[in-house]
């Protein structure tokens, strides 16, 4: 399953990605070569990236070099790109593979913390809404969650930069340490990133949960694990937060793979090296190999990330196994 | 909890005391007293009083039918007796073994049930948790009265599932509710309800969403296991057949209110109250011989929130103008002793009732 | 109807208009399997044999009750023969003419003459219409102009089945169970249908309820001449409304007789266990409850039904054959037709088996002889049964140790 989509989405890439910037073959090899373009380089850049091939062909030799890599001929010595190879920037020449997997940890290491942060503080926030339905707790609450889901995470990133590295410094700046220098320092930079990514997307599950709650603690089997003599707080974990989680998985997983694939706006604000930071500029650029390298990876984190949810759901309600 | 409606608990109370009479001289028998319970709902539309004025009881052993239409008040009733109405407002007594459970501590209350109290709901596909194993659903309501380990508990609830006639126990001990037919569903809840011998058993339309074969065999099932445990039982539904079958001792619901109050025969053989004749004249039998017709009660059940003035039946009372003064339209009837245990709120003399049943009613069944 | 409580033995279908005459429907070996499709090919692995093998016809002016447990085919049966499901095969036949594979165009005029009332009377009305655009549908989808223009007869309509025509505006929320359930069968009626077929029509409304929905269809049946196929599980209401009826088990059809000869004698097995399962309303007669044959298990899967008589797994008198010969349905007594290798009742052994239905409601009366005579007419009435009673009860205790033995 996961293969076919995989291999859907890299034929519709290879396919689509190229025509929708609206380029022949040889204004990409023009591209290529760069300012210094002359027929000669030209054709030359065409032969050995294969642009003078049938499409069909292309596409083969762009599938193999990410299964098993490819041969290059550029200079007098044969380039070896390894597998994954997506090819090499048209921009800077250099491969695109190594410099995915620089920028996944940041990118993984925004998506985890936000992750953590957003669903414990919301689905915590939204049964809390649930159960005090109508109080003012929960009136607050959505109110602030309302205000969460509008307003767009460069108002909230700008605004908690402003106020947390200017107007009282509590960080001088926010830069990217990788987990494997400094932990804690790590942890400490994504602080402020990670809070106003989870403001963004607790406010949508704490909405979700608490909706979510409403129906479950309605449903018959509530009023059973209450007449059963069970606690009202286990009534709640045991019974109600189990049934109501199942949707909240699901959307989490697409949340999480969509974020993986780069948190576009929060890398920016920000100035982290991320994935989505690459894409946009790649795709400014009109740098092909990368757009494709980004968005097939991006799109094999989706669905992995959609296969785990299968997974966890099976996990979760026992009707979906044998069904 | 609250206090409600003082002024109308008053004129209330005389009627109150009378449910005692039902067992004369056994009162250490009776182990559910319900006086003047009221369940009232405040919502959107206004105050629905889903339960308004209740009260009865029940002896160890025995059986008592609670029977209604929907919105009568009848599960509602049996949710206020095990604490389960989720926000409302409840006034009255509701004596269990001698204790008040309206204004006992609602933690108090929360250990009686399932242990001292249990109940069985209708849908058992949508009472059992999806989520959980059947045998942990049982295990779970065992180890929150029970402070034994998780291998005893599960030993007694396959010994609860042998018992209610669950094949190959030990093995259905790990199914999931869906993977269970309706009736094995059904006694699936019933072990679970029984698993902590509760005294009380409060069965809401236990049988309503099974086939008639399969209700059959639950109906025996839960007088099997009166029988060996000597529990009350309460028994709500809409099923005359059911209650005929099971039930000792009847309360007829109608707009929240108790209509009428006696034993099974009484009830059946010689019914005191207009509403009750509707009930039985509605119903097709499949023990006499056929009818031409039957004989149905206009109208349809009041709203919760509009009860009508009066006696609640009668708009659709065909004898709403026998008594004089339009005093069905303006004074609520009290539940009035009319036999012996045999009560019935309606304004008509007894006389009158009495030869409306033999001379019009009657003969038509 | 007349008013006489004290009807024994009117044979129904025969004071109806026109039942020696041909069938309105006739029902030949009637299948419908629903394929079960799975993986991503979306392979069949088997089927639902919801309807497997049916044959039956409904006279005109007549009702036929159908009745059976959840899982019978029943409703199947319904949707089968006014064909809003397509029969996988067997033949359906409306006046003489097949209507077994007509597609929707060639069925129109027929839904003229076929008409449907469903069980719940909230999900079969659309909120958004009001009661007049609901009734009024039909006439509009088949082109029709009624005499007296659409709004008049629809008011007359609602007349016919006891709503007021004031109320043509209104939606369907602002009306009761009983109610709506009245606005589907005056849509049923609107283009005076020969046929309708009703699917648990009053099974979702309150007893009292029930009761004048019951009274309306033979209201209306004695009015208009209708045939009615009423499907419920609720064997008392299918007693009071047929005049044959028709037990269904796993897709199969397992007995069908005339209203008091399946009553008082049932010849199949099931059929007899269904009926002495009921609740009866009568507290007396609990004393009697022992009589009851309790079946074992539930219904098995329709998927892979039992071989042989499909009930063998659950009866206690099956024996080698009806594990592995199916019984045909065969005419076992004057329009008693039973599919069964040991039938109950049959002529040789009669008057010994029906003893067990007859006595659990002798012995009732007999209970109920503590109340006053004259307060209890029916057992008034019934006092020769009374009379024989303890001894039927005798024989009751009897043939159920038989029926243990035979366990």
């Amino acid at each position: 399953m996961l293969l076919l989509v995989v291999s859907a989405v890299t034929f519709a890439i290879f396919f689509l990605v190229p025509r929708i910037g609206g380029q022949t073959v040889d204004q990409l090899a023009v591209q290529y070569v760069g300012k210094d373009a002359n027929p000669e380089s030209v054709a030359a850049v065409k032969k050995n990236l294969g642009l003078d091939q049938p499409l069909l062909v292309q596409y083969y030799d762009f599938v193999k070099a990410i299964v098993v890599g490819a041969n290059y001929q550029f200079g007098p010595d044969p380039v070896t790109c390894n597998a994954p190879c997506f090819g090499y920037s048209f921009k800077t020449h250099v491969e695109v593979w190594p410099e995915i997997t620089q920028r996944i940890p940041v990118t993984l290491s925004l998506a985890v913390g936000a992750a953590v942060l957003w669903l414990v503080s919301g689905v915590t926030i939204g049964v809390i809404s649930a159960l005090k339905r109508g109080s003012i707790v929960d009136r607050l609450s959505m109110t602030v969650a309302l205000l969460g889901v509008s307003l767009p995470i460069f108002f909230t990133g700008l605004l908690g930069l402003a106020l947390f590295t200017s107007q009282w410094p509590i960080w001088d700046t926010i830069e990217f340490v990788p987990f494997s220098e400094s932990p804690g320092e790590w942890a400490w930079n994504l602080l402020l990133p990670w809070a106003s990514l989870a403001f963004l997307y607790s406010a949508l599950y704490a909405r979700l949960t608490r909706a979510g709650m409403l129906e479950t603690m309605s449903e018959d089997y509530i009023r059973t694990a209450r007449a059963k003599g069970l606690r009202e707080s286990k009534v709640v974990t045991k019974h109600g937060l189990r049934a109501a989680l199942t949707p909240i998985v699901t959307i989490f997983g697409m949340d999480f793979g969509l974020m993986l694939g780069g948190a576009v706006l929060t890398e920016s604000v920000f100035s982290f090296q991320g994935m989505g930071a690459y894409a946009v500029q790649a795709v400014r650029e009109s740098d092909l190999p990368i757009v494709m390298g980004v968005t097939l990876t991006a799109a094999f984190f989706i669905v992995f990330c959609n296969l785990i949810v299968d997974l966890v759901y099976a996990a979760i309600d026992p009707r979906v196994r044998y069904s | 909890m609250s206090d409600l409606d003082k002024k109308q608990s008053a004129p209330e109370s005389a009627a109150v005391s009378e449910p005692t009479a039902l067992v004369p001289g056994t009162a250490e028998e009776t182990f559910l007293s319900v006086r003047d319970l009221k369940i009232h709902f405040d919502t959107d539309d206004g105050l629905v009083k889903s339960v308004d004025g209740v009260s009865f009881d029940v002896r160890r052993g025995k059986t008592l039918g609670i029977v209604g239409e929907s919105g009568s008040g009848k599960s509602v009733t049996s949710l206020g007796i095990m604490g389960l109405h989720q926000k409302a407002k409840v006034s009255g007594e509701v004596w269990l073994d001698g204790e008040n459970l309206v204004t006992a501590d609602p933690d108090h209350v929360r250990r009686l049930r399932g242990r001292k109290m249990a109940m069985i709901f209708q849908d058992p596909l949508s009472a059992l948790h999806p989520y959980y194993t059947v045998g942990a659903q049982i295990t779970e309501a065992y180890r929150v009265h029970h402070p034994v380990g998780k291998k005893e508990a599960k030993a007694r609830a396959v010994e609860m599932l042998d018992r209610v006639g669950i094949p190959e126990p030990a093995k259905r001990f790990s199914s999931y509710p869906h993977e269970f037919s309706g009736g094995m569903r059904q006694r699936a809840m019933i072990a679970m309800s029984l698993v902590n011998n509760p005294e009380l058993l409060i069965a809401d339309e236990p049988t309503t969403a099974l086939d008639v074969t399969v209700q059959a065999q639950i109906l025996d099932l839960i007088r099997d296991l009166q029988k060996e445990f000597g529990s009350a039982v309460i028994m709500i539904t809409h099923d005359l057949g059911v209650v005929a079958e099971m039930a000792d001792d009847l309360l007829v619901m109608y707009g929240g209110r108790c209509v009428e109050r006696g034993s099974a025969e009484k009830v059946f053989y010689e019914p005191q109250h207009p509403y009750t004749w509707g009930l039985l004249g509605s119903m097709p039998r499949i023990d006499r011989e056929e009818t031409d017709r039957l004989i149905p009660v206009k109208g349809s059940p009041p709203s919760l929130i509009n009860v009508p003035d009066g006696c609640a039946f009668n708009p659709r009372c065909p004898y709403a103008d026998v008594p004089k003064d339009n005093l069905t339209r303006t004074v609520r009837p009290e539940l009035r002793e009319v036999g012996s245990g045999h009560f019935s709120a309606c304004h008509m003399s007894q006389e009158e009732r009495t030869r409306i049943w033999t001379e019009e009613i009657a003969p038509k069944l | 109807m007349s008013e006489t409580t004290d009807v024994t033995t009117p044979d129904q279908t025969a004071n109806k208009p026109g039942s020696s005459a041909e069938p309105l429907l006739r029902v030949d070996n009637l299948v419908k399997h629903f394929p079960i499709k799975k993986g991503l090919l979306q392979r069949q692995v088997g089927a639902v044999k919801a309807v497997d093998g049916l044959s039956f016809e409904v006279r005109p002016g007549e009702t036929l009750g159908v009745v059976g447990e959840s899982g019978c085919g029943k409703s199947t049966m319904g949707r089968l023969i006014t064909r809003l499901l397509e029969p996988t095969g067997g033949k359906v036949e409306f006046e003489g003419h097949d209507i077994t594979h007509l597609n929707v165009g060639k069925m129109r005029p027929l839904r003229r003459d076929v008409q449907m009332i469903f069980q719940d009377p909230y999900s079969s009305l659309n909120p958004r219409h009001t009661i007049g655009t609901i009734v009024s549908a039909p006439f509009r989808l088949q082109g029709v102009q009624p005499e007296g223009g659409v709004k008049k007869t629809v008011q007359e309509l609602l007349a016919l089945v006891g709503l007021n025509p004031e109320h043509y505006n209104r939606y369907p929320h602002e009306f009761s169970g009983g109610q709506r359930q009245r606005i589907g069968i005056a849509r049923a009626l609107a283009l005076k249908p020969k046929l309708v077929v009703a699917d648990e029509p009053v099974s979702a409304l309150d007893v009292s309820i029930q009761a004048q929905v019951v009274n309306l269809l033979d209201d209306l049946q004695d009015e208009l001449g209708l045939t009615y196929v009423i499907i419920a599980h609720d064997l008392s209401v299918i007693r009071h409304v047929s005049d044959r009826i028709a037990v269904m088990y796993l897709g199969k059809i397992v007995e069908l007789a005339d209203r008091k000869d399946l009553y008082t004698k049932p010849m199949h097995p099931y059929t007899k266990a269904l009926l002495s399962a009921v609740p009866v309303p009568d507290p007396a007669r609990r004393g009697a409850k022992n009589d009851r044959i309790l079946l074992r298990g539930d219904v098995p899967s329709p998927i892979s039904p039992p071989s042989g008589c499909r009930f063998h797994t659950r009866c206690w008198k099956a024996t080698e054959i009806c594990t592995t010969k199916e019984p045909p349905l065969l005419q076992l007594g004057t329009g008693h037709q039973v599919a069964c290798h040991h039938p109950e009742n049959a002529d040789d052994q009669a008057p010994q088996d029906t003893v067990l239905l007859t006595a659990a409601v002798a012995a009732a009366e007999v209970a109920g002889v503590e109340v006053p005579a004259d307060k209890e007419p029916a057992a008034a009435a019934d006092s020769s049964a009374a009379a024989a009673a303890p001894a039927a009860s005798e024989g009751a205790k009897t043939s159920k140790s038989d029926e243990d033995g035979a366990e």
